[in-house]
Parts: C-alpha cells; structure tokens; sequence
C-alpha cells in the first residue's frame, strides 16, 4: 500500500509556463485515477520574479470507496521526490530552498540562464559560474538530468514548459505511460503540435544519459593556440604577422586579434605602430612577462580601437551589421527593415572628431561652441537604411580612414597611451606582476561621452596612486582598486578602498560622499 | 481586462448535482456561491482574491441566469457597505477582498453592519494576505471578528471543506444575523482539486423584489438608542445562538478523539499541515487517520467553550496551532482552561513561532517538538528540514530561544569579525602566489589569463540570487521614474510619498525612488504635512506623491487631490494612468479607455475628475515613453510659481494588458495580408562596450546581457531578447542620459505595399555598392 504521495516542486519565472506544467501534472494524474493538488503563488511570476508550483499525487481515485487524501501546500524542505526548475539558477534555488535530497531526489532542469537584475546591473562582468551551479544540483541530488530546454523550446516553437513536461516523461519517474503524457498535451489543447514537437524532443534527450548529463560550457573559452596559414595578399600585414611570429607561441593569438583590431579599425600602419609600442615593452626590463604581454597585447589593443564617431559610423553602415540586425530581430526576406540608430552626439565629440587646433578651439567658451552646442541638445535618430542618414555616416566612417590622425582625439588618446605603456615600462622593471595589474586597469575605459568620463577619471585615480606609491604597492592591492572601481559608478568604493589601503586621497577626489561624476547630462543654462 | 481570462473555465460553474469539479479555489467559491443561492456579489481585487474578481466578472452572464447582482466595488469600504442588502431582506450577499488591507478600509461598514444585524446571509470572503508571497504587513484579520463579534471561519485548505464553508456560513450568518467571514489564505486561493458538486439555485427573493417592497426597520439603524440595543442583542442573542448552531451543525471536527492523552487544536487552515507533521513522525497517514487527537477548528471565533471542555477531558496538554499574532485563540483558551478549572498544560507560541507563516516545515518543528516533550516521538529521531527560507521567520530564534536577540548580534559581529580577518589573510595569500605565479610563468605557457583568483568551493550564498519582482517589458512606468532620477539630477533629491501598486516598484534598484507607502491611493494624503505653514517662506523643494489610477478611484480622488485643493497644499502628485488597476491584475476602473463593456460605463478622464475638484495646474502627457516631455513636465511642476496642488497625469496603457489586447488583433490583420509594423530594439554588440549602464537606468527584463562577440574583450555586451515589445524607452533613455550609440530601432514591415518594396530596393541600389567597396577595401589588409 502506497503510503506517501509523489512530491513535485516546480521553480518556474513568469512567461515559462510554470502554471500550464502544474495544470498539466494534475490533469495527468487525475485522468489516469490518481488525486492530484497543485498550489502556488501567482501575480509575482507575472511580474518577472520566480515562483514555486507545488504538487502532490496520490493514487486510488479511480476506487470508488477511496476516501480523499490530506494534501499540504507547500513543500516540506528534505521531503520533495520530484524538482523542476525552469532555468539553472531556479535549481539552485530549490537547493537552498532544501527540496532536493541526495536519498531520493530527482532534478530536471534547464541549463540556460536567465540572468539576475543583480548579474545584468555589474558594471563589469558579474555573472555567476554556470558551472559552479551545475556542480552544487549535481552533487545535492540524487539523479540529474538537465540540457537546454530554452533553445529546444525555441527549435520547436514552444515554450519552456512542454520541455520540462517531456523531460519529466523521459525521465521515468512519474507512473504513466509516454501515451497518457502525450494524450494531457492534446486533450489541453493549446499549441498542441509545436508543444508535442518540443516533449518529443525532450523525451528522448532525457532518455539519453549522455545527453541529460551535459553541462553548460561555463564562461566563453577561447582557444589560444597559435593560429597558422594566416592569409594575406599585403605585404605590410604579411610583415606585421611576421613579428608577431618573433613572439614565444603562447603570445600569438592574442598579438594577431590585436593586430587583425587595429588594421580593421583604421590601417596596416596603425598595425605597425601597434607592433611598435608591443616590442618597446618587450625590450624594456622585466617586459618580457609572457602575462603581462600578453593583456598588455589585449588592451593596447582596444584602447587602440577606441570608440569615435569614425568608429561607430563605420561600423554601423557595414554590411554585414545589416545582415546581423535582420538576423537579431527576425526580419523574413520578404519584409522591409529599416534600422533608426539612437546617437547623441555631445559637443565633446563633435570637437573629439575635427583637427586639433580646431576642436581645441571650439572646446573653449566662445560664439563658436555655443553655435555648435545648440545642435547637441537632443539626441537623433538617424536612420542608417536611409539615403540621408546612410550617407552621412558613410561619409563620417571614410573621412575617418583619411583623416584620423590629425583629429582631436587621436591626439589626446595617443597621449595617454603613451603615458599608460610608459608607466607599464617602468613598473615591469619594478615588479612584472604589477604591471600586468596596471595593465588590466585599462578595463575601467570603456563606453561614451559620461561613461567613459567615468572610467577615464577612475582609470586616471588608479594611475595617480600606481605614480606617487610604485615601490611599495602589491600587486593585489592593484586588483582591489580596480574591482573597487567597477563596484559602482559614483565611485564611492574605489574612494575606500584607497582609505582602507591607506592612499592619499587628496586631490583624488573632491567631494566622495556626493557623486564627483554624474551620469547625466549638467542642466542646461 | 483582466491579466488572466477564466471564460472557458467558468463554463465548470454550470455543473449539478453530483458532479465532480476540477478546479482553483476561487472557481469552487463562486460555484458554492451559486449553489447556495447568493442574490448578489461584490468586491474589490488584490491577492490572493484578484482572481475571484475576475472570475465573477467572467461569469457575469451565468450570475445573471440566476439573478444575481454583480459589482466591482470602489474600494473594500464599498463593498463591505454593499452588504448592507442584507440588513432589511432576506437577500444572501457576498462580497471578497484581500485582507488586513480590506478590513481596514471596510471596517467602518463592517461596523456598522454588526451593529444592526442581518436578515439575509451576509459573507465576507477575505484573501488572507499573510506568510509567503505576501506583499503587505503582516497582520491578522482576527482582530476584526472580535472587535466587531463577526464569526470567521478559517475552513480545512482542500476544496471540498473551502465549498462547505461557504454553505455553512450563510446559515450561520442567517441563524445569528450576523455577518460571517470566511478566511482564505494565499496557497488556498489557487490551490487546484476537487470537489462533488450541487445543483445551483436562484434566490427566491431578489433584489427587484426588494426594490419594489421595500422593508423600514428603525432598530437595525445604528443610532442610540438602538445601536445600545445592539451591543446587548450581540452578547445575549446572537453568540449565543452562534455557538449553538456551530456545534449543533458540527462545524468544528474532533479527529481520533481519544486516542491519546495529549492532543492538538488546530485552525482549519492549518490542519493539513499538522496532519502532514504527524505523518512524518509515523503518528498518521495520508488520510488523516491520526494516532493523536486533534481539535480542527473550522470556526475560529466565536471559539466554543463546552467543545474545549470535551477535547481536554483526559488529557494532559494540548497544542494551539494558531498562525500569526497576536496569539488571540491561545488567550482565549487559557481563559476558558481557567474559568472551567482544567487542569491541563497548554502550549501555543512557547513551541511555534510567536510570528511569521507556518508553513509545513515550521508546523512540523514544532508538533515534533511538542510530542517529544511527552514522550510520543523519540527525542533527535526526526531532524529539522534544512532550509534556507525568506522571509525568514522567527522560527529559528524562537527554536533557539535560549539566545537573546543581544547575544545573538554578537555573535554575528563576531562572525563578521572572523570573515574579515579570513579574507584579509587570503588577500595577502592571493597577493604571494600571484608574486610566485608571475615569476614562474615566464618560464610556462600561458594556461589562463586568470590569476590571483582565490580557489574555493563557491556556497549557494554565492550562486543562487534573489528574483525580486519588478516592472515588466515596456512598462510604461519605467519612464515616468527615469525622469523622476533625471530630474533630481538637476533638482536635487525630493521628498517621494509613495502608494501601493506596480508603481511601488520604483523603490527597488535601478531606481531607488520613494520615501513612504501608506496604504492604497494614500500617497497624496501622506505628503500632506510636507507644507510650510503660513506666512513663512516658501520651501525649496515639493514633495512628490506617485499615485495609480487604481489607487485614484479607490479613495485617492477625495483624500490627495481634492483636500490638496481644499488645504491649499503645494505638492505635486504624478496620477499614473495606464487604463487598469494593473498590480492586481489588471482589472478595469472608471478611467479604463479600452475593452468597453455592456456592464460597465468607463472612459472617463482622470483630468475632468481633477479639473473637477478644484486643481488648476494639471498637466496630461499621453505618451509616457516620450522621457524629454516627461523630464520637462515634471521639472515644471516641481518649480512652477502657481499655488495649489500640482497634478501630472501620465497616460500610457500597461503594457502586460496592451499586449494580451493587441497581440491576437496584430496577428490576424498580418495574417489577413494587412501591413503591419513591427518595432523592436536592439544593441549593437560591435559599439557595446559592456558597461551596462543601461541597464542599470532602465531595469527592462528584455535587457539583458550575453557573450561578448569579441574575443578581446571580456565583458558581456548587453543585449534585447525577443520579448522586446519595442516600447523605446531604452533608445529614449540613452538619448536623455547620453549613454551610448549602440542602441537601434528595428521597424519590419509586414505585408509591405509595393512602394515600400521598391523604394527599399532603391535605397540599396546606392548603398549596396558602397558597402561593398567599403568591404573591399577591409579585405585587402584582412587575414
């Protein structure tokens, strides 16, 4: 006699049909004589959070003399069978819920993720370690079986839930045939056929040991081995590969991303000074770090290719970014698309982008820059698929191809370059591995007009406090400063961390309890 | 419209006699509603009895069969008043909302209800909003019932109990002329089973015939000297003639009445899970066939002395279950221990939490407990279910009661203390090995770019994050508060009273906007204090209030705007429009401009109401994706030299409700060879940089992030999914705060018109070229 019900938790987000898998359990079971309750806590799902679904099966309702059992309506942590979370990290937070029990639970899960508000918030990278996660469900539970319900869903054109209702099929641990499963999805009769197609699949991959027991990837791995039979009918790029080739082999790939970067943003000479500034580093003492060559290679680099609006014009009028937009929004061959860019353009960089004497000129409080600042006070749509505005930023990317280098910017970025691969000259003599944390440093410049203010000022504290304590700074402290950093945009971490570490702020900061930058626009006049 | 339709379901609610129905909670009340031959339903919507609304207005057509009146109260106060049908007539009513936010508003009705009395059934059906996934204070509705001398049943949690009650509390309501409340927690809202049914039946009597007769009965109107008369009817009438129906009429249970010395009282709502605890001891089974004996109280006040006198005869203790506080049942059976000289060991909230949700886990700790203490589990046999559980309740420091909250702070400190000193020591080992490391890998081939990482087996603290609930896709309140942070940018920070619905949201991250909630539709009234006196100089600043249209018509109409007017306030409060009371669901209000209704009269302007109440200054912005206007409205309002209240209506529909409205419209006129623009967003991963600024501004769950397409760079590159419903705002956003260039709006034209066609291929004619040789060139230096 069957003394305890069959225990099911459900961990579903809004939108993946949490709700239709419960519904579906119990219609399941009560269609083939069995009780069934399911209960949980809607309206929070709807609105982006997670949710819990819990259902309890007990068999004996096709006996007509069977009294009906007492249900309960949440699950008692330690006393679940049965766990299906729609996503890795709802899994992981049955776990903490305590649902899954080595002696007897089994895991169905997805292993995509959904990420966190707090994951998508970092100003960095501040995404979990998927393989972390799969590593805690895997060892918590008792059977695992898990694959990646989001892409089969979206092959089949269903949604999350039908993968799971199919896994938990193929996963043989409910008492009903793959028919009465089946027969629940038609007898439901909502996207019947692309639901069927979506628990076929998953059936069968749930069926399949290897398949069910594969893991996410983890983060992006990239093969670093050196690359060969590069191609070039150039002879300057022939002879720029040449020296990277002079570089041990662990150092290859990077120099040739760096030096394939750069030739893409501007020339096959921009490539050599590139090669240039690498071997100065390289020839100086303690420069011959293979790490600190290497993230140097990485960031020079992308600092090398910083983003102006040559850059971005020439990107946003490629044709293969037309190909990629109609592929991101699913545009059919047969339906028009037009592509509006959002662009606002301050003064800053509209100066960044002439000759310097000019933008030098125009920087300076005169009829000049209020004439040019009355057209940056709004932000523009420029259509690129347009004539006009195709045209326009076609024109801007060849002009920058010509006349780059004597533009403002390109001034004021060789500058800091300079300064930045002098100083990492200096510290390699110093400690290597300091210099390859002042090397990553160059992380904190990324973005536009405020944004990358932010970041060059963060960048620029950290530089001043490497200048005034290089001999008796640790390389760990460096790291700190830079995390501390990317903690958040007003800059109210790095400030303590330099006071933990007992730095000098002065003249660091000016006013560290109200934001020293603002990520807005100053009000206009 | 509502979030969700039960328009296939409600079909169940024709069931007869005999019968089986499978379905929700709230289905089986309103077919047990019809079984018992309501004339009349009402109510106002929140979890968990959101859906009981909706399901009633689903049914408006099978209430009407039966002649029942059905309405969408203005607030719980209206609909408590509503009642008041059945003082003079013999007209069964019922009427449902979430609770203690409901009582509160309702209470005064409620009052005055008790006070008079009832001739016909009245119900009280409240959504007991307590415990897990609850979104207010923790209160009980209890108080309530004793303060008014309401009864309240709180049934078993299975659906055929929950149909009983309902049955039950009409007779009960009818043979006391008392009004009844019925307790339905959240779980037990949507909890799906089964019950048999019964045929439906229409009221003899209806509300027409009211009309038509009407009934004048100067001792059930509440004025001296019959509310006196009241008072005393309520003691000597009618608790007496209620404690007898409930036990003539067995609506409290004795399970295994003498099975053992000790046994345990229970609310109904709780005996599943007290059944489920003795399960797990070994001491029942899965049909309640328990080995110690329990007191299930289906009827949870008036509490029935005689039936406390049964269930202790011969027992040594017994165990209140009661959730939440304060422990009012406990009290009231020490009295009746006492008065009746029991001599009998009483536990309650010594064993059990003193607060918080009891769900299984907690009930189990402590009937274990209970039953170890005499001797009926063996002591450390059952271990405590280990779980992490938020909210966490008092649980665990009640179980650890030897431990003073004092101590208890230390020991964290401590512990803090401890975790410091260990990251400290492993920075500093970090920071060697990274010295050694550096050394040596001159010497090595470059493994991973990754160094002075600690290595440690990450916890579930590290892995596993919260999903708080926030504003969905293309909400269009997300850019009414991204103005609100661009205008405190420039105006400094302000006072923000703020109100209850999906607008509180903005006190979560990215936001961080609000001060204060007060109860629903408050807002306004509760910045109400923040103005100068008279005479004396203007302040620097107004304090904001943010109120929804469902708050609005709820009391917010009288109590914010029109006593702003009438107290010559300087405030400025934001009326968020968006066509539905959209946090409860979704369900329509006087303003609602879409999905008319035969039953309903809506579309009438929140302005015409403001203009009517004496504000002058009203601002209506029809677009609240338009951030420039937004931004610009409000930072007038906020610095405007006109007097009185200052009043922003900002109109766009939600959008959870636009696109359940839309989306099939769409669909069909795409599938019916009409042209059909489709808009969406994007960002570009080439110009993206991975700040996440964006995100961090807008909060939008279609903004997320993914690999960086870049192998040099290593900073996920923000990304739209799919679900973009193309709403702008994160285009707007990034114009008004200068973010970046990376995002685009993509416009597919369906169906396009032969002109779109060919002024495309046009256009491609010139720019196909240039991109090619622009690519031409690219290939020379590529490799």
């Amino acid at each position: 006699m069957v003394v305890d019900p069959i225990k099911i938790a459900v961990l579903a987000m809004g939108g993946e049909g949490g709700g239709v898998l419960a519904d579906w359990i119990v219609d399941l079971a009560e269609g083939n004589g069995w009780f069934a309750q399911t209960t949980s806590v809607p309206g929070v799902a709807q609105r982006t959070g997670a949710t819990i679904y819990y259902l309890e099966l007990f068999p004996g309702a096709n006996d007509s003399k069977a009294k009906q059992p007492v249900f309960v309506e949440s699950p008692l942590p330690g006393d679940v069978d049965i766990v299906i979370a729609s996503e890795l990290m709802e899994a992981g937070r049955a776990l903490k819920r305590g649902f899954v029990s080595a002696d007897r639970t089994t895991v169905i899960s997805s292993t995509h993720r959904v990420y966190t508000k707090r994951e998508k918030m970092e100003m960095s990278d501040g995404r979990i370690d998927s393989d972390a996660l799969l590593k805690q469900v895997e060892k918590a539970a008792k059977r695992y079986i898990r694959f990646d319900m989001a892409k089969l869903a979206g092959d089949a054109g269903a949604v999350v839930s039908a993968c799971m209702f199919g896994a938990l099929c193929g996963a043989g641990v409910l008492p009903f045939t793959r028919k009465q499963f089946e027969d629940t999805i038609v007898k439901g009769g909502k996207g019947v056929k692309s639901s069927l197609k979506a628990f076929d699949l998953s059936f069968s991959k749930a069926q399949d040991a290897k398949e069910s027991a594969s893991g996410p990837a983890g983060k992006r791995h990239v093969d670093e081995s050196a690359p060969r039979d590069l191609k070039t009918d150039s002879a300057a790029v022939q002879a720029l590969l040449q020296r990277v080739r002079g570089y041990p082999e662990n150092l290859q790939w990077i120099l040739t991303e760096g030096v394939r970067k750069v030739i893409d943003y501007q020339d096959p000479a921009y490539g050599k000074l590139y090669m240039d500034r690498m071997d100065a580093l390289a020839a100086a003492p303690g420069g011959k770090d293979v790490q600190l060559l290497h993230e140097t290679a990485r960031y020079l680099a992308l600092w090398m290719a910083y983003d102006d609006t040559f850059r971005v014009a020439d990107l946003k009028t490629r044709s293969s970014r037309f190909q990629r937009v109609r592929d991101e929004v699913h545009a059919h061959p047969d339906q028009v698309l037009t592509i509006g860019e959002y662009m606002h353009p301050r003064i800053e960089e509209i100066c960044d982008s002439m000759p310097a004497w000019l933008g030098r000129w125009i920087l300076k409080p005169n009829f000049a820059h209020r004439f040019v600042r009355l057209f940056t006070l709004k932000g523009r749509v420029i259509k690129t698929t347009s004539l006009t505005g195709f045209l326009m930023l076609y024109m801007m990317a060849r002009f920058g191809y010509r006349f780059r280098r004597i533009s403002l910017r390109y001034k004021i970025e060789t500058r800091q370059i300079d300064a930045w691969l002098e100083r990492l000259r200096k510290l390699a003599g110093v400690d290597p591995a300091l210099a390859l944390e002042a090397a990553k440093c160059q992380r904190l410049i990324k973005g536009y007009s405020n944004t990358h203010a932010r970041g060059l000022m963060n960048f620029n504290t950290i530089m001043k406090v490497i200048d005034q304590n290089m001999n008796h700074l640790a390389p760990a402290q460096l790291a700190e400063m830079r995390n501390a950093a990317l903690g958040d945009e007003r800059g109210k971490k790095l400030f303590e961390c330099l006071q933990r570490n007992g730095f000098s702020v002065d003249g660091l900061f000016t006013d560290p309890e109200h934001h020293r930058h603002s990520l807005y626009p100053a009000p206009s006049a | 419209m509502a979030e969700r339709s039960f328009k296939g379901e409600v079909k169940k609610l024709r069931l007869g006699k005999g019968d089986v129905f499978h379905g929700e909670g709230i289905m089986a009340i309103t077919k047990a509603l019809l079984e018992s031959g309501v004339s009349y339903v009402g109510g106002y919507q929140g979890a968990p009895i959101s859906h009981l609304m909706d399901v009633f207005s689903d049914a408006s057509d099978i209430l009407a069969e039966y002649n029942v009146r059905f309405e969408n109260s203005a607030n719980e106060a209206a609909a408590a008043a509503m009642l008041s049908a059945s003082v003079n007539y013999p007209l069964r009513g019922a009427v449902t909302f979430k609770t203690t936010v409901g009582t509160n508003v309702a209470a005064d009705a409620l009052s005055n209800l008790s006070s008079g009395g009832v001739t016909g059934g009245a119900l009280i059906i409240l959504g007991e909003d307590y415990g897990e996934g609850s979104s207010i204070m923790q209160e009980r509705s209890h108080a309530f019932a004793m303060k008014s001398q309401m009864w309240l049943l709180d049934p078993r949690p299975n659906l055929t109990s929950i149909v009983k009650a309902v049955k039950d509390g009409f007779e009960l309501s009818e043979a006391t002329n008392t009004p009844v409340m019925m307790m339905m927690r959240i779980r037990s809202c949507h909890l799906r089973g089964t019950f048999v049914c019964d045929d439906n039946r229409a009221s003899t009597f209806t509300p027409k015939e009211a009309l038509e007769h009407p009934v004048r009965d100067l001792t059930r109107i509440v004025l001296p000297p019959a509310s006196f008369q009241h008072e005393v009817e309520k003691i000597e009438g009618r608790w007496p003639r209620a404690v007898r129906f409930i036990q003539e009429h067995e609506l409290n249970e004795f399970i295994s009445e003498d099975a053992a010395n000790v046994g345990i009282v229970t609310q109904g709502g709780s005996y599943n899970a007290v059944n489920r605890a003795l399960h797990r001891v070994g001491l029942s089974d899965m049909y309640g066939n328990s080995k110690i004996p329990i007191f299930v109280m289906n009827c949870v006040y008036p509490l029935v002395d005689a039936e406390f006198e049964r269930f202790c005869k011969g027992k040594r203790a017994i165990l209140i279950v009661e959730e939440g506080q304060p422990n009012f049942i406990e009290q009231n059976v020490a009295d009746i221990l006492r008065q009746r000289e029991i001599d009998i060991r009483l536990h309650g909230k010594d064993v059990l939490p003193l607060a918080g949700d009891y769900n299984v886990a907690t009930v189990f700790v402590g009937v274990r407990d209970f039953l170890v203490e005499y001797g009926f589990v063996e002591p450390g046999k059952f271990p405590d279910p280990v779980a992490d559980v938020h909210p966490v309740s008092l649980f665990e420091l009640q179980r650890r009661k030897q431990i003073p909250k004092a101590h208890a702070d230390e020991v964290s400190a401590e512990v803090a203390e401890q975790r410091a000193k260990v990251h400290k020591v492993q920075a500093a080992a970090a920071a060697a090995k990274a010295a050694t490391r550096a050394a040596a890998v001159a010497k090595q081939p470059v493994p991973s770019v990754q160094l002075a990482e600690v290595e440690k087996e990450p916890t579930l603290d590290d892995t596993v994050q919260g999903r708080p609930p926030g504003l969905c896709t293309g909400c269009p309140e997300r850019p009414i508060f991204t103005s609100i942070m661009l205008v405190e940018e420039q105006l400094g920070v302000h006072h923000i009273a703020s109100d209850i619905g999906c607008n509180l949201f903005s006190i979560m991250p990215p936001f961080n906007l609000g001060n204060t909630t007060m109860g629903y539709g408050l807002s306004g009234a509760s910045s109400e204090a923040f103005n100068v006196a008279p005479g004396s100089p203007a302040a620097d600043k107004r304090a904001i209030a943010i109120m929804g249209d469902g708050g609005f018509w709820h009391n917010g109409l009288t109590t914010g705007i029109a006593n702003a007017v009438f107290n010559r306030s300087d405030n400025v409060t934001i009326i968020v429009d968006n066509n539905y009371a959209a946090a409860t669901g979704g369900q329509d209000i006087p303003s609602t401009r879409t999905n008319r209704r035969a039953i309903r009269d809506a579309g009438h302007a929140i302005e015409d109401a403001v203009k009517g109440v004496g504000v002058k200054w009203v601002r209506t912005i029809t677009r609240t994706y338009d951030l420039e206007k937004m931004t610009k409205t409000l930072r007038e309002a906020l610095t405007t030299h006109t007097d009185g209240p200052k009043v922003i209506i900002a109109q766009s529909e939600c959008m959870l409700n636009k696109q359940r409205r839309v989306k099939p419209l769409k669909l069909k006129a795409i599938a019916d060879g009409k042209r059909v623009v489709r808009e969406r967003f994007g960002v570009d991963s080439d110009t993206c940089t991975g700040d996440h600024s964006c995100i961090r501004l807008s909060g939008c769950p279609s903004l997320t992030i993914k690999e960086n397409p870049d192998p040099l760079r290593e900073d996920p590159v923000t990304t739209v999914l799919d679900s973009c419903v193309g709403c702008g705002h994160c285009g707007e956003m990034a114009h008004a705060a200068v973010l970046c260039p990376s995002f685009y709006k993509a416009s597919i034209v369906n169906n396009p018109t032969p002109w779109d066609k060919l002024s495309a291929r046009m256009r491609m004619w010139i720019i196909a070229p240039l991109q090619a040789m622009a690519a031409r060139r690219r290939a020379r230096f590529a490799f």
